[in-house]
């Protein structure tokens, strides 16, 4: 190899050298982040597609649902984005005892929300609104608990894979692993928690409010 | 060897006539480009001392080779366009169609016809398995349903296909050009018995069809329906 | 992980003997094992594939005809084969597992998990993938889901029998077609074999956007490189919806759901719209990796650099985007509204365009070579002749009018077989026969390449050519006795002379295993560049490359395509040898 080469040649890779000025994970992330976008799509798509061809079949906004109730609940994820934002601030800044707390205070938050939708889901299921056929006697039609429960189950699975991956997060720290130089897995983290949180209000939207 | 089944509709001679101008262009690009390369295949094979030309392309060889293909599939696809239309929109179904009911379940086509009310879905309708008889020089609409599964309403000799939905209805017309007996069949994939789910299709001349109706019982001579074919869907 | 890979690069091969077997072999890290473990296991279901196609075969030569029973058929329980005769219900469980095997157990795999796998990080110079470890999951979690897959033919009421389209609502109430379990594990394995897909997805976006070795810009990148990397978005991208639609069929079929049930307010065709949505983009899936392949093959052999590699990168990139918007020409007689038909028929005419474009750059780039025909260059030459027939008859069923005639016919499974085999297996058994000397070591048997090379062409031809007419005659698909319609029956001796060719053809892939398993032991000891290529894997990595692929990271200083260059001290200019500034890595349009 010439000197040229030689200079260039550093024994190993350069992320940076000729990539997005983004590390492996971020990007990896990312990446991942747009075909959860399309499974969402094709979600939300399906439950569009399918009520505005039986709009009968689907009940008027509050007249089964818990507006409220759940309108408390998207309050809570929206303080739970907050929230991780200011642990991915504290450790930006090296602030360990700060990152914990505010990990922590996302994880609760995050379990409250499950624990909200859990009980809206035996709240539901007792008046007869379920996803199947059989036992169905809720207004509208089986469609609409079909879509119901599809929908915001999927959600609710995702928001238990972030709590599941924020307490591993709060191990970490506890364990110190996390500095103002590397704390990758925050930042990853935050990016599924706010996406998470961007497809709730999404779905709140279209499937409690219009 | 295989070719197009003799034709008994009005839109064969669009369909078939599409098929053999897309069969010409494509037959001589296929020619032309498997000639070529099996004339460099031969032409540039490795010899002692052959030294390959060294090119990165040519920017006005792209955009020919760009440019022909798309204005013959853009010519292909605008010629398709009007058959399309006259075949599927609503608009095309002459109003003076003759409307037979068409219900697909596993594994079976049940047709039914007017009874003598001049009017569809009463007690007076006549229904028959696997059987299609229609008048010939006359359009007819069959109003397709599926009770089950998906099936296709495919009539070979007629190029008419479509698919019966659950849950849909669709008005598939045409007009048989010719008297005899032809082939029903269905053509998507509707369980174990699908094999078996064919039956015939019989063109009756106007007279014999008028005859075959009073046969069975059902509704009043195609005639006397045209008159009142107004209060028809 | 980033970390990891630096750790191992520099100290490769000090590294590469410290891993025991299981780590080196089964639970493997490295990109390279992982490729060839997909490898061996795609191509068993290529077998398995294959020997369904056998079963339909014999059933269409001779509809259950008592005097010709199936050779084996006692073999199987009496559900399925009952005194040689082939039941509809397997005959319709073969032709739905055939479908489902080939493509997402065989055809994909071999494109993607196998050389995406393997070629990614050696073309961009890269010691390993961006997550080895994610890497490593993917093709664990795409075994058990063939494992899934298989275990579906030994329950009780048998495999899946929808076809592998999967129609609703004939798949979501098992009192349609009385399949149960294998109904449900058909889905099950299909949303796992997902995960796999976009596992690998990820790995191979993030490898190519950040891995790439120093001076490998874009416009250097190797075109099987390129091609999986669109492949790869394609992937990511459609699979999810796929997923989506395969756990609402799933909940339809268990816990009682009405997605899909017309009865209940369900929709069928949501099915087929979500289905052909991801379905389309996956037809570019199956063929994009394979049209880079011949590209690189193509070049090599014929000594020249390829005509046009901005065309062919552009060509691929308009396949990609145009392919999310054709997919209802999937669906031309499903009833849909007539004037979305037209625009569906326009979007896929549009997109026959760049196919063409890259036929055209094939045959410019042999025009005036100096064409080496080996095994693999062979194939290629073949794919591009083969894949000119599956697009030309797409032509036909394009067009909407002569779509009402030919759809569901076997017109169409002429057409999908000179795409999907013609077009795709031609370009695998090129590439396997390409890059095998890179993977082990070893050079496979040329003369016994060729006989299986002109056997496969010739038989191909015979079997798939011909069902052009019997689709033309209005020969429906997936049908199981077409002698019960009278315009059918005088087939007979057609289809038994395409079942007989189809029986050579099976047989003559057993000669190309015979050379693959041979070549492992007693393969000529291959050379680290035996085609005189000029990608990084043939020239900065001895065969097979050690783990970690690179002694030091290459740098690169020129396309991937320098073939015959006049300056160039030989007929090939490797892509990391330091010269003169080659002409501008971008084509350079001269005259």
């Amino acid at each position: 190899m010439t000197t040229h080469a030689a200079a260039l040649d550093r024994g190993g890779m350069d992320a940076t050298e000729v990539g997005m000025g983004v590390y492996n994970m971020k990007l990896g992330m990312w990446v991942f982040l747009l075909s959860e976008v399309m499974f969402f799509t094709s979600l939300i798509g399906s439950y569009i597609i399918l009520r505005a061809a039986h709009p009968d079949m689907f009940a008027q906004p509050g007249e089964v649902l818990n507006v409220p109730l759940t309108a408390l609940n998207t309050f809570l994820l929206i303080c739970s984005s907050v929230t991780m934002v200011l642990a991915f601030a504290a450790i930006e800044r090296g602030d360990q005892a700060k990152l914990k707390a505010w990990l922590i205070g996302t994880a609760l938050i995050g379990m409250s929300f499950l624990g909200v939708q859990v009980f809206e889901y035996i709240q539901l299921s007792g008046h007869g609104f379920v996803p199947s056929v059989e036992g169905y006697s809720a207004a509208g039609a089986p469609l609409y608990g079909t879509t119901f429960y599809t929908m915001t189950g999927f959600h609710g699975f995702h928001v238990f894979v972030g709590v599941l991956a924020l307490w591993y997060l709060v191990i970490q720290a506890f364990r110190g692993k996390y500095t103002a130089a590397n704390h990758g897995a925050v930042e990853i983290t935050g990016l599924y928690w706010h996406f998470v949180d961007l497809v709730w209000i999404i779905l709140f939207t279209i499937v409690y409010l219009i | 060897m295989g070719w197009l089944p003799e034709a008994a509709s009005t839109f064969a001679d669009s369909i078939d006539g599409i098929f053999y101008l897309i069969l010409a262009i494509t037959g001589v690009i296929f020619i032309a480009v498997e000639a070529v390369l099996l004339w460099f295949a031969v032409k540039y094979r490795h010899r002692d001392g052959r030294k390959a030309y060294h090119t990165h392309g040519n920017i006005r060889v792209e955009v020919v080779w760009t440019a022909v293909p798309a204005v013959l599939v853009v010519l292909i696809g605008v010629l398709s366009v009007r058959p399309w239309l006259h075949i599927r929109s609503p608009d095309s179904i002459p109003p003076d169609a003759y409307a037979i009911d068409m219900t697909a379940k596993q594994f079976e086509w049940n047709a039914t016809y007017v009874g003598p009310d001049g009017a569809m879905g009463t007690d007076d309708d006549v229904t028959q398995r696997n059987q299609l008889h229609i008048p010939v020089g006359r359009p007819v609409v069959v109003m397709l349903r599926s009770e089950d599964v998906i099936h296709s309403f495919f009539l070979p000799e007629f190029r008419v296909k479509q698919d019966a939905v659950p849950g849909m209805e669709m008005a598939v017309w045409f007009q048989a050009t010719r008297t005899g007996e032809f082939n029903l069949a269905c053509a998507e994939l509707c369980g174990t018995g699908h094999t078996r789910m064919g039956g015939r299709v019989i063109v009756h001349s106007a007279d014999d069809f008028d005859a075959w109706l009073l046969a069975e019982g059902a509704g009043p001579p195609l005639g006397a329906r045209l008159a009142s074919s107004t209060d028809q869907p | 992980m980033a970390t990891t890979l630096t750790e191992h690069a520099p100290h490769a091969d000090a590294h590469h003997h410290e891993l025991s077997f299981v780590r080196k072999y089964i639970f493997s890290e490295d990109h390279k094992i992982i490729g060839i473990q997909f490898l061996f296991m795609s191509l068993f279901f290529l077998l398995v594939g294959g020997l369904l196609a056998a079963i339909m075969r014999w059933q269409l030569a001779y509809p259950t005809d008592p005097a010709n029973p199936l050779p084996g058929g006692g073999l199987f329980p009496e559900t399925m084969v009952n005194n040689g005769i082939i039941l509809p219900e397997f005959y319709n469980s073969a032709v739905t597992m055939h479908g489902t095997i080939m493509i997402f157990f065989a055809i994909m795999p071999l494109l993607v998990g196998v050389f995406a796998n393997y070629l990614i990080p050696l073309q961009i110079g890269a010691p390993d993938m961006a997550f080895p470890k994610l890497n490593m999951a993917s093709f664990w979690t795409a075994f058990p889901a063939g494992l899934i897959m298989l275990a579906g033919f030994f329950v009780e009421g048998g495999h899946s029998s929808a076809g592998w389209t999967q129609y609703a609502p004939l798949s979501a109430d098992p009192e349609w077609t009385g399949v149960y379990a294998g109904q449900q594990l058909w889905l099950i394995s299909m949303i796992i074999l997902g995960f796999a897909s976009l596992m690998g997805a990820v790995n191979y976006i993030t490898t190519v956007i950040n891995m790439r070795a120093p001076g490998m810009t874009w416009f250097r990148i190797p075109l099987p490189t390129w091609a999986l990397f669109i492949t790869a978005i394609l992937i990511l991208l459609a699979i999810p919806v796929l997923t989506g639609a395969l756990i609402m069929l799933l909940f339809d079929q268990t816990i009682g759901t009405t997605f899909f049930a017309s009865a209940t307010g369900g929709e069928p065709l949501l099915w087929q719209h979500m289905f052909w949505f991801f379905g389309h983009p996956e037809v570019y899936i199956l063929i994009l990796p394979g049209m880079g392949f011949v590209s690189e093959i193509i070049a090599a052999g014929s000594r020249k650099p390829i005509f046009g590699y901005a065309a062919m990168v552009l060509a691929i990139i308009a396949i990609a985007f145009i392919g999310w918007l054709v997919w209802g020409h999937h669906m031309f007689q499903s009833g849909m509204n007539p004037m979305l038909g037209m625009s569906f028929m326009v979007t896929t005419m549009i997109i026959a365009v760049p196919s063409a474009i890259k036929v055209f750059n094939w045959l410019g780039t042999m025009w005036r070579g100096d064409l080496h025909f080996h095994t693999p260059m062979l194939h290629a030459v073949t794919f591009v002749a083969m894949f000119v027939i599956g697009g030309l008859s797409g032509v036909f069923v394009a067009s909407t009018p002569v779509d009402i005639f030919l759809h569901d016919t076997y017109f169409v499974v002429a057409h999908l077989h000179y795409v999907l085999f013609g077009g795709s297996l031609f370009a695998i058994f090129g590439a396997i026969t390409f890059w095998y000397p890179k993977m082990f070591g070893r050079m496979m048997n040329s003369t016994l390449g060729k006989i299986h090379f002109w056997l496969t062409l010739i038989f191909f031809n015979l079997v798939f050519f011909p069902m052009h007419n019997l689709g033309i005659a209005g020969m429906m698909r997936r049908i199981y006795d077409f002698t019960q319609y009278e315009y059918l029956a005088p087939f007979q001796g057609l289809q038994m002379f395409i079942s007989w060719s189809a029986f050579v053809l099976i047989g003559a892939q057993f000669i190309f295993a015979f050379n693959f398993l041979y070549s492992l032991f007693r393969g000529e000891k291959a050379p680290q560049n035996p085609w005189h290529a000029n990608s990084l894997e043939w020239t900065a990595a001895p065969s097979p490359p050690p783990h970690g692929n690179f002694a030091h990271t290459p740098t690169v200083y020129r396309g991937p395509y320098e073939y015959s260059h006049p300056d160039a001290p030989g007929d090939y200019w490797p892509q990391n040898e330091p010269g003169p500034a080659a002409p501008a890595p971008e084509p350079v349009y001269a005259e």
